[in-house]
Parts: C-alpha cells; structure tokens; sequence
C-alpha cells in the first residue's frame, strides 16, 4: 500500500538574473490517507512553494530541480499536463488565503462548482448541480439553493471561504492543500471554518496539508507538524511532541516568541535577527546566525533529519546533545540586529 | 477613576462616512418619485472612554468594528461628527491646523504597514528629521544628526544605514523605523495601529519588547489597536472590546481575560486558537456580521447573540460599572441574566 | 553624490537598460539627434537661415548621388536653393526646442491641476477634471486655428513668424495638458491614502507640504512614462500644424513645414524634399516611442508584479 503522499528530498530553484536560488531544499515527508500535517514557517521560510511544488503548480522561473512528489504511488512531477490536470482539482484540491484566487468573480457559484464536477466526472448537470448543493449543505451555509445562484461578491469573507471550501470538497478530493486559509479572517470567522476543516477532513478520510505561520491553529487541527526555516524542514513529527516540547532552537524560539506563553507585561523571548532572505542563506546552519546554541560545526555543515525523541530534528547540537537543548533564560535586551537585507530585495520585486 | 490622570478623554465620539459619492449617485427612484439618499458608515458610534496616562489601552475587534477611525479621530486626523475630545483637560475636536499644532509633537502615530508607512523616496535620515525640523526650525543641524543616530540605536537600526532607503529594509526594520520616527519628537501619547500585524512571530516579538521598552524609557502613553486578543493580553493595562463602532466591555485586562461579561467578548476570547488544544472549541455566534451602513435597531449585537431578548432588539444598553470595575454595555449583565 | 552613482549604477533601471538591445539603439540615435539638432550652427555645412549664403541657382538640386546632384550639398536642395542637410538639422533643432517647451508646459500646468484634484478631491477634483474633458474634446488643430487667428489679428503677420515658436508652444502645451493632469490625479489618489502621508499628517504638516514633499516625489515615475510619449506627440503636432501651414513659417521651417513645401514640388520629381525631412521625423519620433515603452516597462511595477 502506497503512501497517500510521498514528497521525496524535493529541490525547488528560481533561475533569476543574478544566478540560480534555491527556494526549497531537500523538503520531505510522507501522509497517509486521513492524515492532516501542518507545514508551519515564517514568511520566505518556503512553504508556499512546497504547497505549489507539490500540485506541479511552479510557474516560471522556478522549477523542481531535484526529487519526487509521488501521490497513491504516481510521480506527480513526472506526469503529462493532462494526467496532471486530472489530478488536480480533482483527488487533490488547493485552498488558498485569498478565497478570490479560486472563485471567479463573473460566474455564479453554482455554475463554478458544477463547471468543476464536469470538468472531472461524466456525469449530467443535474447530477451535478444536485452534488454541489449537498457540499454547500455540508459547509453550513445557510439557504443553499438561493446561494447556488449567487456571485462571489454576494457572500462575506468567511462565507467566500466556505464557498472554496465547498468547491474544494465537490470531487471528494484525497487530499485538500490548503494555504493560510483563514489568515484573511478575524478569529471568530477562523474558528468556524478550522472547525469545519477538521470536521470534514475527519468525516470524509481526507488528508490535509495546512500551510500557515499560526502554531496555535495546527496544534488544533493537525497531527503531524513540518517545521521550515529558510526553504528546509528544521522539525517534523507528531504535533503534540513537537508543540509541547519543541526541539529544534528555531522550532523553541518561535513557540516562546508567542505572547500568551508568559506573564503579561514580560520581555518577550526574541529570536534575534531575520530570516536570510534566499538570496544570502548562510553556509552551514541556515539558522547558525540566530541561534544561541551555535557552534563551530554549525557555521560549516549543513545539519540534517536525525530521529531524536520520536521526531526528526536537523541540529548539530541536538544530535551531539542527545536531544536536550534547556532553552536559554528570556532576552531581556534586545540585540540590534545588524544585517542587511538588501540583496534580498531584488528577489522580492523582479523574481515573480 | 481619577479624572485627572486622564490624557485623552472622548465624550459620545461618533464618526460617520459619507460614501455616497456625487449628486447623480445618491438619486434614486423610488414610488414614482426621485429621492435623494446618502449612504453613511456608522464606523464610530457614541463612544466614550479615558485613556489615562502611562497605561497601554489597548481596542480590539474585528475587522470594520472602527477600530482604526477611532484611533485616527481620537488624535484629530478625522474630524469627529459628534461628542467632544479631551486632552490633556484642552478641548482639542474643533481646533484648527494651525491651533493642534503643538498638540502634534505631543502625540504621534505608528502604522500598520511597514511597507506603506515610509515614503519610498526619502532616505531614513530625511523621514526621520522632517518631524524635527517642522516642530522646532531652529534646530541646529548636528543636534538633529546626533538625535537621528541616538534614536536610530535605540530602535536597534545601525545609525550608519541612515543614508538608505525604506526599500533596503526589511519589514521589522521598516516598522523600528516608523517607531523611530515617533519617537523623534520625543512625544507623550502614542497611537499604535496594528503595529505588529503585518510582521512574522519573531519579529513580532522583536518589536513589542522594543515598544515596551520605549514606553518605559520615555513615559510613554500607548493607545493599542489590534485585533490580536494575544498580543493584547500581553501588552495592555485596559481593554476596549469593539464590535460594530459601539464599545461592547471596557475592562482591566487581566479581569477581561478571566471574567468576559458581554456576550461578544466571550465569543471573540473562545475563539482565539490556544497552543497544545486539541480541536476548534469556541463559543459560537449565530448569524453573520451586519454591515455599519444598516446598523441594526437596540443592540447592535442581538442579531447574533445567544441570549438576546425583545428588549435588546429595541433598546440600546448603555455602558455601566460593575464592582469589579469593568464597564460593559449589556441588557443581559444589568439584569443579571447573564 | 558617489553614493547616488553607486546606487544607479547597480539600478535595475540599468541593468535592463543593459540587457535592452533596442533601448540602447534607441537611446544612441536619440542622443546623437539631440546632439546634431542643440549644436546645429556648429555642425551644419551652411546657414539656412542667413540669405546671402543662399543662392537661387542652387534650387531644387537632387541628392549628391544622382546625375545632376552636386557634391556640395550632399541630400540636395529646396527649392529656394538651402541646403537640405543644413535645413533639416536646423529644422530639427526647432522641432527638438517646441517638443521640449510644449511638453515642460504641458507638465507645469497639468502636475499642478493634477495634484490639486487629486489631493484636495471633491467638488474641486470634480471641477477640474471636467474642465480637462472639455479641454480634450477641442481638437488641438481648432485651438491652434483659433490662437493664431488672433495673435495675427493682435499682433499683424508680420511679426507672427518671430513669435511662431513660443505661440506654438502655448498652443501644444495647453491643448495636452489634461493628459498630464490625469495621470498624476490617478497617482496622487493611489499614494494619498498611504500610511506616509498620514504619517505626515500626523507630524502636522499641512496640504501644501503633504503635497510637494511627500505625494509629488512619488508620482514622478509616472511623468516620467508619459512624457517621454508627449514629446514624440508634440513633435508630432507641431508637424501637422506646420504641414497645414498653421505652424512654422518657410523661413524658419521646422521639420513639418519643410515637408509640406516639399510636398508641393514631389509630383515634379523634387521628391527629395518631403522625403529627407519625412525620414528624420520618423526616425526621431520612433526612438522616442521605443525608449517610452522600455521606460514604461522598467517603471511600471504592475508589470513585473503581475506578471
């Protein structure tokens, strides 16, 4: 029996003026079916890009430089356009923050979802309309035959997002990728629809990858965690280890970062620095820089997944410390960070 | 509460926006006959507080609760349709440019966007003296150098990068900037517009130690808006809790966090994902968010609270003071019920 | 001022400028026309406008090529007898100085309607922009008819050739200038509501300052785009005025007016006479266009952001 999803030492690089960068190195992590994992980093970490990587979906000039995607034991990065097509938006459907990205503003949701049915089922209109229907119900949204005659602009934030939900679900996908869905949302609207999330993942034995920077909501929903830091998994294995005993320095700074742990009023922990941009990813450790436990063997080798405690880390010092690393007390002075991000610039606004 | 420890005070603040656009726009026809209708957003409804000086009062609430106009009205960047603003115990509402001017060195504002926030076209040094030299013009050139590099070091940007642009920095960088740029005038109320929304969870916490750190040094009066309930928790003495420009609960933070009388603030606390919960458990709300063009009769949150009755969808709650001290506008906590 | 170089010289402005065969093509014919057209008494082999070096017997001679060409004048003559290169280079110096003063005019009065409008919104944004529309729904050529029916009226046609140059200028420069004014209303509402102009707001500044400080500065890319097209579009007009003899008299001919007298004798064979200065126009207006659209690509962030 094959995984549900197998991504393999996956290579994503964007050829750019200035030289080739590599946007994600060596991603890998496989789920089984009904599995939900949360892919969780900071912004430029590369989940975004892992997320796209694996639908095939990396436009130019970026390209899977090296590894595999292998979904119900298939290549995907390997498959015609066609097979591909078939495939997504089909057993594997996107989810993205911005609900606009899926809808389109001129059709009507029901035309949207039944479109989508027929694009992948041989199937009569009215056996689609019907089915789209049933998956409106299924997200709750009230009224669902007046809905189905509704354009985007109709429904609020959190209704829209129902909406790409409902379309996501209407060819009963194996695997759902979703995007920092709720990022867009207040947190009363992100409680309603992480819950429905969960709720149909679980229901319909479908898998989950959810893509956000927000630990607290993958600790509610997921069960697996990938931690990222500049385009690598520092981290990855059972949420609930992960969260409540973090390994990884980067994984532990980021958690104690959190407002919320400590007494109000306190210094906050601060990670020092920024993430490199991928333009300056530092030899070695691409955490090296920011990392209270670095050593000389840090600057040089790039660390890579050992088992430690039941999850995998990528830490020297882990590794040498047998998985122990007592966090240091809270900074209470800030260091001025000193680095530049020039160079990195250019990435942003000419690499797209 | 000690009424002269109150920096600004707003008295029935309300803020409206008209956005009916030109004549041709707001005609419509109707019954056989032409009518003329503007289309206003209620963005601030009567809303009254203190903010007192040295605290960090902090208002939350979703996205179009007002939140932003109430700040941007509170310190005169909007001028208010009604109620009266205080401070400092001087009328300052109805002032004019020239007449809020030394008003605008004492207070000062940090946005959300530290992409926009910055002019794209002038240097650090420039964005950081333009305050300076508006407020005193007699300020000698190499006192204000030395200013720029004493407050660029204590935002923790090298003084040496004062020649650059705002596009050569990153996001934190840009947000400790627009902090430096307060800071320059050396002001007493500052006003912080989701300043750490836009910014990744390490650097978030890079910039509110920096605020809190600066507030220590300067004696610093914060007004906070977010809709962070975390970040709130963390960095505030009160809390406002708006929903649809009305203020809902108005409370120590602490006892907002244990004890949330209104029915909203109840909902919007549960709802905040708690790291290490297993699951979504949140008290649900029914119903969706009106919009502030129709806002609806008595209370303005009945149509989606749990416990409304006939009185809440006539009558308006005004805000009353329980023994705890926390101020909350609901029929249900007056009679009890709740 | 080192630094500044440094900066630019690591600019992605020059970098695709570096990478853009055309742009740098075009950037070269520009510059050397610019260049042949400002130091035209220097580099001109006779002076077209000084009578005693013209000598009737010398019309309408062909190109040096041709049989009955003369190698002293090198595209021929006119029919007055002026030597076509002289003439076209002194032509073209009138062209380069109308396009230039038509479309710093066209700036000055369209930034400065362009940012009241935008800045201040409103009944006097609404105000101005109609007053733009009705400006543009006047064909420039009915403008141009009108302006010199009176100046010649005022003044006596005497003195009209002396005065074409500036008269033409006006006459450009307030036919265009809703165009300007549009394109930095556009981009003043786009930046106004940035957090830096509230920022400054907040400092105290007042509109005026808000306005030349902080919103101006940003919205110089945008004038940089379309100016580049006015000037091919004003170099333009000027020739279809001077063609329609509304423009530079045959004394003084610019680039226009030396087609148009030519036009009348192409028919006799005298062909080289609206076809020299023909070519040079379209040379000319076409770098511009080139180097407009390269800017415009470079400039625009849409395009690349979007992309």
């Amino acid at each position: 029996m094959h995984h549900l999803l197998e991504v393999q030492d996956l290579e994503v690089k964007f050829a750019l003026r200035f030289g080739e960068l590599t946007a994600i190195n060596g991603v890998g992590f496989t789920l089984e079916r009904g599995e939900r994992m949360g892919l969780v980093g900071e912004s430029g970490a590369g989940k975004s890009v892992t997320g796209f990587a694996i639908i095939n979906l990396i436009s130019k000039p970026g390209y899977i430089s090296r590894g595999r995607v292998l979904f119900e034991g298939r290549a995907l990065n390997q498959l015609s356009h066609e097979a591909m097509r078939d495939i997504r938006g089909n057993r594997i459907s996107m989810i993205f923050q911005d609900p606009m990205m899926t809808l389109n503003p001129v059709l009507t949701v029901g035309t949207q979802m039944v479109e989508t049915l027929l694009a992948h089922r041989r199937i009569s209109r009215q056996a689609a309309a019907k089915i789209a229907l049933d998956k409106l119900r299924m997200v709750q949204i009230p009224s669902p035959e007046k809905r189905l005659t509704q354009y985007p602009h109709e429904f609020s934030g959190g209704m829209r997002q129902r909406i790409v939900i409902a379309i996501a679900l209407v060819t009963d996908p194996a695997l759902i990728i979703a995007d920092e869905p709720t990022t867009a949302l207040d947190v009363t609207i992100q409680a309603e629809i992480m819950e429905l999330l969960l709720e149909l993942c679980q229901a319909q034995k479908t898998g989950l990858v959810l893509i956000t920077h927000d630990l607290a909501v993958v600790s509610q929903v997921t069960e697996k965690l990938a931690v990222m830091y500049a385009g690598s998994i520092v981290e990855k294995g059972a949420t609930d280890v992960i969260v409540n005993d973090p390994a990884h320095p980067y994984t532990q700074g980021l958690i104690r970062a959190l407002p919320g742990i400590i007494t109000p009023g306190s210094r906050l922990h601060q990670i020092p620095g920024v993430m490199p941009s991928l333009t300056s990813i530092p030899p070695g450790c691409p955490f090296h820089p920011r990392c209270p436990f670095c050593a000389a063997v840090c600057r040089t080798t790039p660390p890579h997944l050992a088992p430690v405690d039941s999850r995998q880390v990528a830490c020297h010092m882990v590794a040498t410390q047998n998985g122990r690393l007592e966090p240091t007390g809270i900074v209470e002075t800030w260091q001025p960070d000193t680095r530049m991000t020039a160079t990195g610039k250019a990435v942003e606004t000419h690499g797209r | 509460m000690d009424a002269e420890k109150a920096l600004l005070s707003l008295r029935n603040v309300v803020k409206h926006f008209d956005i009916s656009g030109g004549l041709l726009d707001q005609i419509q026809f109707e019954k056989g006959r032409l009518v003329r209708r503007r289309t206003t957003v209620k963005a601030v409804n009567d809303i009254s507080f203190q903010v007192l000086t040295g605290e960090t009062f902090s208002v939350v609430g979703e996205s179009g609760c007002g939140k932003s106009t109430l700040a941007r009205t509170a310190i005169g960047l909007y001028p208010p349709d009604g109620g009266k603003i205080y401070y400092d115990g001087q009328r300052i509402d109805h002032l004019s440019p020239g007449q809020m001017l030394p008003y605008r060195a004492r207070i000062q504002m940090i946005f959300q966007d530290p992409y926009a926030s910055l002019n794209p076209r002038k240097t650090v040094r420039q964005t950081l003296e333009e305050p300076v030299y508006f407020h005193q013009p007699s300020a000698k050139a190499a006192e204000v150098r030395d200013r720029v590099a004493a407050v660029m070091e204590q935002v923790g940007v090298d003084p040496q990068w004062a020649g650059r642009y705002p596009h050569e920095f990153s996001g934190g960088q840009r947000q400790r900037i627009s902090i430096a740029r307060a800071l320059m005038v050396d002001p007493e109320f500052v006003v912080a517009d989701e300043p750490v929304s836009a910014l990744d969870v390490s650097i978030q916490a890079q910039i509110l130690n920096l605020l809190m750190s600066a507030q220590e040094e300067h004696g610093l009066t914060y007004m906070f808006i977010t809709h962070d309930l975390s970040v709130v928790r963390h960095i505030s003495t009160r809390v406002a809790v708006l929903y649809l420009g009305t203020l809902c609960e108005l409370a120590a933070t602490g006892e907002l966090f244990q004890a949330p009388r209104h029915p909203y603030t109840q909902a919007l606390l549960s709802a905040i994902p708690k790291l290490g919960q297993h699951g979504v458990h949140y008290v649900k709300l029914k119903g969706e968010v009106p919009t502030p063009i129709d806002l609806p009769s008595g209370c303005v949150f009945h149509g989606r609270c749990l416990f409304a009755d006939e009185r809440c969808r006539h009558e308006k709650p005004a805000l009353m003071r329980l023994q705890s001290g926390t101020q909350v506008a609901c029929h249900g906590v007056e009679e009890g019920r709740l | 001022m080192k630094a500044t170089w440094q900066r630019f010289k690591s600019s992605y402005l020059l970098y695709s400028f570096r990478r853009d065969k055309v742009a740098m093509a075009s950037f070269a014919v520009l510059v050397l026309l610019i260049l042949t057209g400002l130091a035209a008494p220097l580099v001109s082999p006779y002076n077209p406008y000084d009578p005693s070096s013209i000598d009737i017997m010398n019309s309408e001679l062909p190109p040096a090529w041709q049989d009955a060409g003369s190698r002293a004048f090198l595209l021929g003559t006119d029919v007055q007898g002026r030597d076509m290169v002289s003439t076209m280079i002194y032509g073209l110096r009138l062209s380069i100085l109308i396009g230039c003063g038509a479309v710093t005019l066209q700036a000055l009065i369209g930034i400065f309607i362009g940012l009241i409008a935008g800045y201040i919104g409103g009944k006097v944004d609404a105000l101005l922009m109609r007053l733009a529309d009705i400006q543009l729904s006047f064909p420039y050529l009915m403008v141009a008819i009108f302006i010199s029916a009176i100046f010649q009226v005022a003044f006596g046609i005497g003195r009209y050739a002396e005065l074409a140059v500036p008269l033409l200028i006006v006459i450009i420069g307030l036919s265009e200038w809703p165009v300007y004014a549009r394109t930095i209303r556009a981009s003043v509402i786009g930046e106004k509501n940035k957090e830096y102009v509230e920022a400054a707001r907040v400092i105290g500044l007042n509109r005026r300052l808000i306005m030349v400080r902080h919103i101006l500065p940003n919205t110089i890319t945008s004038v940089l785009v379309i100016s580049t097209i006015q000037v091919a579009n004003a170099v333009m007009s000027e020739a279809a005025l001077s063609f329609l003899g509304l423009g530079m008299p045959v004394t003084k001919p610019s680039l226009g007016s030396l087609i148009r007298s030519g036009f009348e004798y192409i028919f006799s064979g005298s062909w080289w006479i609206t076809i020299f200065p023909g070519i040079l126009l379209v040379i000319f207006v076409l770098v511009i266009n080139l180097l407009g659209d390269w800017l415009r690509d470079v400039l625009n962030p849409k395009l690349y952001k979007g992309a």
